[in-house]
């Protein structure tokens, strides 16, 4: 029963959408309030069906409803609570589903906050999301419907992959999906800016926060993704420029040039038709990198889902939706007015710099991504390429970038000299340079040295920044915490997330120092790794709700004194004949011991076991740094410029009032 | 600052930005491109010593074996595309999902010698998973065409002889 109500749930939402869709758009082409005061309404209630229908799912896959055939693949009997409700978008129906739910969540949102809007803007832009979110719950009912029966029903389900029971995947990705589907709302804003043909500084106002929110999601999510792949997959890394996670990253950096360019808008009426054709461009990537996922176009570690006919479906919807909304950007943009002059040395001039540098950086990367799929289709020439590649050409990119990071907070708008904002970074500079020489020391190759470098200086020159601002050490400490106090919040927001930038890549350019050995030893045997001594002390057999393991011990002591004791250890899950390796991870913040378990060799009166052992300095910090700069996102959205008085227009064309 | 000169600003900040990425790119391609190639290749053309490449096939049933270099232990094995077979080694632990008569992928450089030092293997999540370059190698090497069925059992790739192959030369020429 509870299955079919999910159905009718999904199929409803479907409906409300393609309305959603229909009727606002044309409510405001005529100006008719009553089909406009349709939108809010039909979005929330696509929302309520979307999450009816997903809770309808949830409940099939704790109840062991081994009749959807979706829970029969992926869930049995045995698997732990948490994993049968996590399980539920670790496959590709229900993902899409989760997908279609965050969607209509974002809808729900315009509607719920976007109460200042004007309301033909918020009609347009609900329409626009409900068109995207038609075409995904259609995808999702036709091609792969997460409520599909199979009889007769099996009495126990198939299990779900055990990589993917792990409670990383409990949270990674309804937040990836809701960074790539939060840029749907940016999106739906440029689409409908463009259907009215203006943009202006009020619009910036009121894309911005929207576009921070994903921002922030989507930081998350790749910052958990990547460490879920260092401490699951074990083999050390944390990011490996594997095609899904490329895809993860290109929206990304556009994503954080549009909330840089979208400053520009908001502050000085410049860049507008950048700044639209950003929030097309990262919404269409967004999409793109579920369609490189989904189809299978691009294999990699990540394929649970390889299915070409529902690639021709989501190809179908992505020349849709990127190809429209490019021709009508293409039909509308001249009719945008260009905005305010600025002189190269500006905060302007330096925010263009940046989005030149974030868009290179993007291009790389989408070079490297999509050449070797491009090659086999065309020449059959099998080619792959990997961290050399994106390591040779992102980092030379991304240290310029950094460079004139720490400058940016500084400029004064307009027109700017460059002797006082030097003069005001000069502690930071010296700071950096002490960095530098540091570095060179303890580094050999130059790359991980600018990296340190650089690191240093944004982190110093955020510091700066606020010093600066506060008057700090120039004042009284009082006068200062009243200038703390008035300071908006976004100035603190924006320095936090620089220098979170910062301290991932001092992480980065830490692991690069990482050490690692493969030893094979007998139970008792010690071996030395940067400075600490390493005792496999003890391996014996456990039991697990639907595994059986081996559990290795392992001592780690410095100059005798324990530091810790590890417990890696070998999981064999015998409903799918898969063995996975579980990583044991001792971490003081400044570096990770990370120690694995590998194969027993010889016989049993006399075995070896093959253990992998890491020192990974820094590493945590490259984490640390992804949630400082989500935090950094968040903080300057709790601030009252954002919440409160958003601007009505200069000279406002609404005639229509809802009531 | 007249509003054509920013133009220009902006064109030429945008021109040097694009250029050094292509640039970038492009000497990054030369020099870091990473080939696919099967065992027969190596041996008919070995690529030069410093070349990283990504040797993939099956691993021949029976042939792996340990061997232990001052406390390293390291892992012998060979592979196969059912016309040549390269012996791999390989400093490390091999991934979950490595078997024999499966497919794999190790990423190296070819020894003077022939043999291929690996730095890295690869075996994918899903255990019936095959590459798809294995896949593509396997049928142009006429083991295996993927439009007569099924891929056969793989604990037999490594016992298929030469005579099979030449039972059916028109499946041979790529």
């Amino acid at each position: 029963m509870n299955p079919e109500l999910g159905n009718f749930a999904l199929a409803l939402a479907c409906c409300m959408a393609a309305g959603q869709a229909i009727l606002p758009l044309i409510g405001a082409s005529r100006r008719d309030a009553r089909l406009m005061a349709l939108a809010p309404a039909l979005a929330v209630g696509q929302m309520i069906a979307l999450i009816t229908s997903f809770a309808c799912l949830i409940h099939a896959a704790i109840t062991n409803d081994f009749s959807v055939q979706n829970v029969a693949a992926n869930s049995a009997v045995s698997k732990p609570l948490l994993y049968k409700i996590t399980g539920v978008w670790g496959n590709h129906e229900g993902s899409v589903l989760l997908w279609a739910m965050i969607l209509s969540i974002c809808g729900g949102a315009v509607a719920l906050f976007g109460r200042n809007l004007p309301s033909a803007l918020q009609a347009r832009v609900i329409a626009v999301l409900g068109g995207v979110a038609a075409g995904f719950e259609l995808f999702c009912l036709t091609t792969s419907n997460p409520f599909a029966r199979v009889w007769p029903a099996p009495m126990d389900g198939q299990g779900m992959n055990p990589l993917l029971q792990d409670p990383g995947l409990a949270f990674h990705p309804p937040i990836l999906y809701t960074g790539y589907v939060g840029f749907a709302v940016p999106f739906a804003f440029a689409i409908a800016a463009l259907i009215e043909g203006r943009v202006d500084a009020a619009w910036g106002r009121w894309v911005r926060p929207w576009a921070v929110a994903a921002w922030c999601f989507l930081t998350c999510g790749i910052a958990m993704g990547s460490w879920w792949s260092y401490y699951v997959l074990g083999w050390g890394g944390y990011w490996f420029w594997d095609p899904v996670e490329n895809a993860s990253l290109i929206p990304w950096l556009t994503g954080t040039a549009l909330v840089h360019s979208a400053i520009v808008v908001e502050k000085r009426e410049a860049l507008k038709i950048w700044t639209v054709l950003l929030a097309i461009g990262t919404f269409s990537f967004s999409l793109s990198g579920t369609f490189l996922v989904r189809s299978g176009i691009l294999n990699s570690v990540h394929a649970f889902a390889n299915d070409p006919a529902r690639g021709v479906f989501i190809l179908g919807l992505l020349a849709l939706v990127i190809g429209g909304s490019l021709l009508l950007f293409a039909i509308r943009a001249p009719q945008l007015t260009t905005g305010g002059l600025f002189a190269p040395v500006s905060r302007e001039g330096l925010l263009v710099l940046n989005n030149i540098l974030l868009c290179s950086i993007c291009a790389v990367v989408l070079t490297g991504t999509m050449y070797p799929p491009f090659m086999s289709l065309l020449f059959g020439k099998t080619i792959s390429v990997g961290k050399p590649f994106f390591d040779a050409t992102t980092i030379p990119l991304a240290i310029p970038l950094m460079v004139f990071m720490g400058f940016g907070p500084m400029m004064p708008w307009k027109r700017a000299q460059m002797w006082p904002v030097l003069r005001r970074l000069w502690w930071a500079a010296c700071v950096t340079g002490v960095a530098l020489v540091a570095a060179t020391f303890q580094m050999r190759e130059i790359l991980p040295v600018l990296a340190t470098a650089t690191a240093v200086w944004v982190i110093c020159s955020s510091v700066a920044d606020i010093a600066e601002r506060l008057r700090l050490f120039r004042q009284p400490l009082g006068q200062s915490w009243q200038r703390a106090r008035s300071l908006p919040r976004a100035v603190f927001g924006a320095a936090l997330a620089h220098a979170g930038v910062g301290i991932v890549v001092l992480g980065i350019a830490g692991m690069s120092q990482a050490a690692h050995r493969i030893v094979e030893v007998h139970v008792g045997q010690s071996e030395m790794l940067a400075g600490d001594s390493w005792t496999l002390t003890d391996v014996k057999p456990a039991e697990g709700p639907n595994y059986t393991a081996l559990v290795a011990t392992i001592e780690v002591r410095h100059n005798g004194r324990l530091v810790t004791t590890l417990h890696p250890s070998k999981r064999t899950f015998a409903s799918q004949h898969q063995t996975t390796t579980e990583v044991a991870i001792h971490t003081n913040l400044m570096a990770d011991i990370y120690g694995v378990l590998g194969d027993k060799h010889g016989d049993d009166a006399n075995p070896t076991y093959v253990l992998r052992l890491h020192y990974n300095p820094l590493a945590p910090w490259m984490w640390l740094g992804g949630l400082i700069m989500a935090l950094g996102g968040a903080l300057s959205l709790s601030d009252r410029r954002v919440r409160v008085g958003a601007p009505r227009r200069a000279n406002t064309v609404d005639v229509v009032v809802v009531p | 600052m007249t509003r054509k000169s920013r133009r220009l600003w902006l064109v030429v900040a945008c021109m040097i930005g694009l250029g050094s990425a292509a640039a970038l790119t492009l000497n990054a391609f030369s020099s870091n491109i990473v080939f696919f190639m099967a065992p027969s290749q190596v041996h008919s053309k070995p690529p030069p010593a410093d070349r990283t490449i990504r040797l993939g096939g099956m691993v021949v049933a029976g042939s792996v074996h340990q061997e232990k270099v001052k406390d390293a232990p390291v892992a012998i094995f060979d592979v196969t595309d059912g016309q040549a077979a390269v012996t791999v080694r390989y400093e490390g632990i091999l991934p979950d999902l490595f078997r024999e008569g499966q497919s794999v992928v190790a990423v190296g450089t070819v020894n003077p010698d022939g043999t291929f030092r690996a730095s890295e293997v690869l075996a994918k999540h899903d255990e019936t998973y095959m590459p798809k370059e294995v896949a593509e190698e396997l049928r142009r090497s006429g083991k295996w065409d993927p439009r007569f069925g099924k891929a056969p059992d793989a604990a037999s790739w490594n016992t298929m002889t030469a005579a099979d192959n030449a039972k059916k030369p028109a499946t041979q020429t790529p």
